[in-house]
C-alpha cells in the first residue's frame, strides 16, 4: 500500500518538477543547475541513516563515504550557487 | 515524535518546491538558493533527531556523521570560495559526480546493512521497507539496483566530463560504440538481476560489485564519444540522473523526502536539458548516439578564398566609428579567460557614446549559461545581455559585431543552407551587421566541423589570435586614439 502511496509521490514530483521550471532566462541556468545540484544532495538523509551503529563494519564504512560525498555536493554547491547568484546581483557588489 | 518528524519533513519539501521555483526567476533567484539550503538545513536535522520514518529506532553512530559532515561540509565549503568562475562548468560537474556517487553508497550500504545481515533473500527487504509494507523485495531490489546503476553512470560520467571541460580528454570515438553500450546494458540487466532477485546471499553482494563496476564503466563509456560543444547538454543531463539517483534512494530507505526533492531536481534537469538541445535544434538521442559531436572535418572546411583579416589597429578604428556595437562572446572568450578586457573595451565603446549590447546564443561555451557568469564575474551589467531571439533584429542596425571566440553559433548556413549539417539551428544573425570582426585564433572549424561562410563574405574580417592578447590591443589602441 505504501509502496503506492511512494510512486504517487514520485509521479506528481516529476511533474510539480516540469511545471514550476517552464521558461528559465538564460542568465539563470547555470545558477538553477547548481542550485537543483545542491537540492539533489538530499541523499545526505539516507547516508545518515546509514551510520546505524547495529550495520556491520562494510556498511557502516560506505555509509560514512556516502556522508562525505553528499556533504560535499549540499555544502559546495549551495555556497558556489550562492556566490554566482551575488555576483549577478550586482548592486551590494564593492568595486 | 515521528509524526512531528514527518511534519517537518513536509516542510523541507515545500521549501524546495519553493526554493527551486524562485531558481528560476532573477529577482528571486539567490533568495530561492537560501530557501532550499534552508529546506536541507532542516532536512539533516530532522533525520539526526528522528532517524527513520518507520516505528523503528535507528541507533547513530554519532562519531561517524559528524566527522562525516566536517569532512565533506569543510572540503565542499572550501572549493566552492576557491574556484573561480572560469572554472565553474568542472565545479559543477565535480559536485554533481559526488551527488551521484553517495546515492551509489546509500543503495549499496542499506544492501550490505539490512539484507546481507539478514542473510536471506525472504527475511531483506529492509527494515525500513517491511516496517513501511513495501510490498516486498521485488521494487526493493529495484529501488537498489536503479540507484547504483544511476548513480555510478552520474559520477564516472560526471568526471569525464570534468576531464573533457578541463581539456584532460578528447573527443574519442571506439569503432564499435553502439554494440558496447548495448553489451554494458545487457551486463547491467544481468548483474541486477543476479544481485536483485536471483542469487542470495553472498552472491548476490558479488553481483551488485559487478553491477557498480559496469555502471562505472557505462557513464564514461556514453560521456566519452560527446564532443566538447554538446557539453551544456551533457552537464544539465547528468545533474537531472543525480536526481533521479537520490530519487531511488529515497525509494531503497523509503523516504519520501529524498523520493520528490530527487524527482524535482530529475524534473528541472530535464527541462534545461531540452532547452539546451533546442539552442541547438537537435534532439537528444543525437546528442547522445554523438551525432556530429566527434565526427571528422569535412573536406572543405579549411578551404577559404577571400579572407581578409584585420590588425588591432584597424579593429580600433572601426569601432572609433561605430555608433552600435554588439559583442557575441563564445567558448573562445572562456578559454583565453578574455571577459574582463571585453568588459573593458564595452565600457570604453560605451564612454564614447556607442551603444553597446551582447548578444548571449544559448549554447555557448560548455554549460548552460557559461557566459553569462563569466560576464558577471566581470560585472557587464545583466541588462545588456540578450539571448538570441531578443538580439537578432538589432544586428541590422549595428555597425560591427564583434564576434570573441565563437563560430557555429554565427554561422549563417545554418539558415542559408537547407543541406548543411546544423541546418536549422538558431544562430545569432551577425552577418546582418555592417562589418563583423571575427576573433579567432585560425581559420579552423568549429565543433560541427564544417566552413562557416561568413569567413569569406566581404563585411567579414578576421582578427586572427589569441581572444584576450587581441582585444587587449584594440583597448590599448582605443585608449591612445
Amino acid at each position: 500500500m505504501l509502496l503506492i502511496l511512494f510512486l504517487f509521490v514520485f509521479m506528481l514530483a516529476v511533474f510539480v518538477g516540469f511545471e514550476i521550471i517552464t521558461k528559465v532566462p538564460q542568465k539563470l541556468h547555470t545558477p538553477l543547475m547548481s542550485g537543483a545540484n545542491a537540492v539533489s544532495g538530499i541523499t545526505i538523509v539516507g547516508a545518515l541513516t546509514c551510520a546505524h551503529a547495529d550495520y556491520p563494519f562494510l556498511a557502516q564504512a560506505l555509509g560514512f563515504i556516502a556522508i562525505v560525498t553528499a556533504s560535499i555536493n549540499v555544502f559546495g554547491g549551495f555556497v558556489v550557487t550562492d556566490r554566482m547568484l551575488a555576483m549577478f546581483g550586482g548592486k551590494k557588489r564593492k568595486k | 515524535m515521528h509524526d512531528f518528524a514527518k511534519v517537518l519533513y513536509l516542510l523541507a519539501t515545500a521549501l524546495f518546491i519553493f526554493g527551486i521555483k524562485q531558481l528560476s526567476k532573477v529577482s528571486t533567484a539567490r533568495r530561492g538558493n537560501a530557501t532550499a539550503g534552508l529546506g536541507m538545513l532542516l532536512a539533516i536535522v530532522t533525520t539526526l533527531i528522528a532517524p527513520g520514518e518507520g516505528d523503528q529506532v535507528i541507533h547513530l553512530s554519532w562519531p561517524l556523521i559528524v566527522a562525516g559532515i566536517l569532512i565533506g561540509g569543510v572540503l565542499g565549503t572550501w572549493m566552492a570560495r576557491r574556484v573561480a568562475m572560469t572554472g565553474m562548468p568542472e565545479m559543477v560537474a565535480l559536485f554533481n559526480g559526488f551527488g551521484g556517487l553517495a546515492s551509489l553508497l546509500v543503495a549499496l550500504a542499506v544492501f550490505w546493512g539490512d539484507y546481507l545481515a539478514a542473510g536471506d533473500l525472504a527475511a531483506a527487504p529492509s527494515a525500513e521497507a517491511e516496517g513501511l509494507g513495501l510490498t516486498g523485495p521485488v521494487v526493493w531490489s529495484a529501488a537498489v539496483i536503479l540507484s547504483i546503476l544511476v548513480g555510478g553512470v552520474t559520477l564516472t560520467g560526471s568526471l569525464v566530463a570534468m576531464a573533457k571541460l578541463m581539456g584532460k580528454v578528447g573527443d574519442k570515438l571506439l569503432p564499435a560504440r553502439h554494440l558496447i553500450t548495448l553489451g554494458l546494458l545487457a551486463a547491467a540487466v544481468l548483474f541486477g538481476w543476479l544481485g536483485g532477485w536471483a542469487a542470495a546471499g553472498g552472491w548476490a553482494a558479488f553481483a551488485l560489485i559487478l553491477l557498480t563496476i559496469v555502471s562505472f564503466a557505462l557513464g564514461v563509456h556514453l560521456v566519452l564519444p560527446i564532443g566538447g560543444a554538446d557539453m551544456p547538454v551533457v552537464i544539465s543531463l547528468l545533474n537531472s540522473y543525480s536526481g533521479i539517483a537520490a530519487s531511488m534512494a529515497g525509494f531503497v530507505i523509503g523516504n519520501s523526502l529524498l523520493i520528490v526533492a530527487g524527482a524535482l531536481v530529475g524534473a528541472s534537469g530535464l527541462i534545461l536539458t531540452d532547452q539546451m538541445c533546442k539552442g541547438m535544434n537537435r534532439t537528444l538521442l543525437h546528442v547522445l548516439v554523438g551525432g556530429f559531436g566527434g565526427d571528422s572535418v569535412s573536406e572543405d572546411a579549411r578551404d577559404y578564398s577571400n579572407i581578409r583579416s584585420y590588425s588591432p589597429e584597424d579593429a580600433a578604428a572601426d569601432l572609433q566609428l561605430a555608433d552600435k556595437v554588439i559583442i557575441v562572446p563564445g567558448y573562445g572568450m572562456a578559454v583565453s579567460q578574455a571577459q574582463h578586457v571585453v568588459k573593458e573595451l564595452g565600457d570604453l565603446l560605451m564612454a564614447r557614446g556607442c551603444e553597446v549590447k551582447y548578444a548571449i546564443h544559448s549554447v555557448a561555451g560548455r554549460m548552460p549559461g557559461h557566459m553569462n557568469v563569466l560576464l558577471a564575474e566581470a560585472d557587464v551589467p545583466h541588462d545588456l545581455l540578450f539571448p538570441t531571439e531578443e538580439i537578432n533584429g538589432d544586428f541590422k542596425s549595428a555597425d560591427v559585431a564583434v564576434v570573441v571566440g565563437a563560430n557555429d553559433v554565427v554561422n549563417p548556413a545554418a539558415i542559408e543552407d537547407p543541406n548543411s549539417k546544423i541546418a536549422g539551428m538558431p544562430i545569432l544573425h551577425v552577418h546582418e551587421a555592417r562589418t563583423v570582426h571575427m576573433i579567432k585564433r585560425s581559420l579552423s572549424p568549429g565543433y560541427a566541423g564544417i566552413k562557416n561562410p561568413l569567413f569569406e563574405r566581404d563585411n567579414c574580417f578576421m582578427c586572427f589570435g589569441d581572444g584576450k592578447e587581441f582585444l587587449q590591443g584594440v583597448v590599448d589602441e582605443l585608449k591612445n586614439a
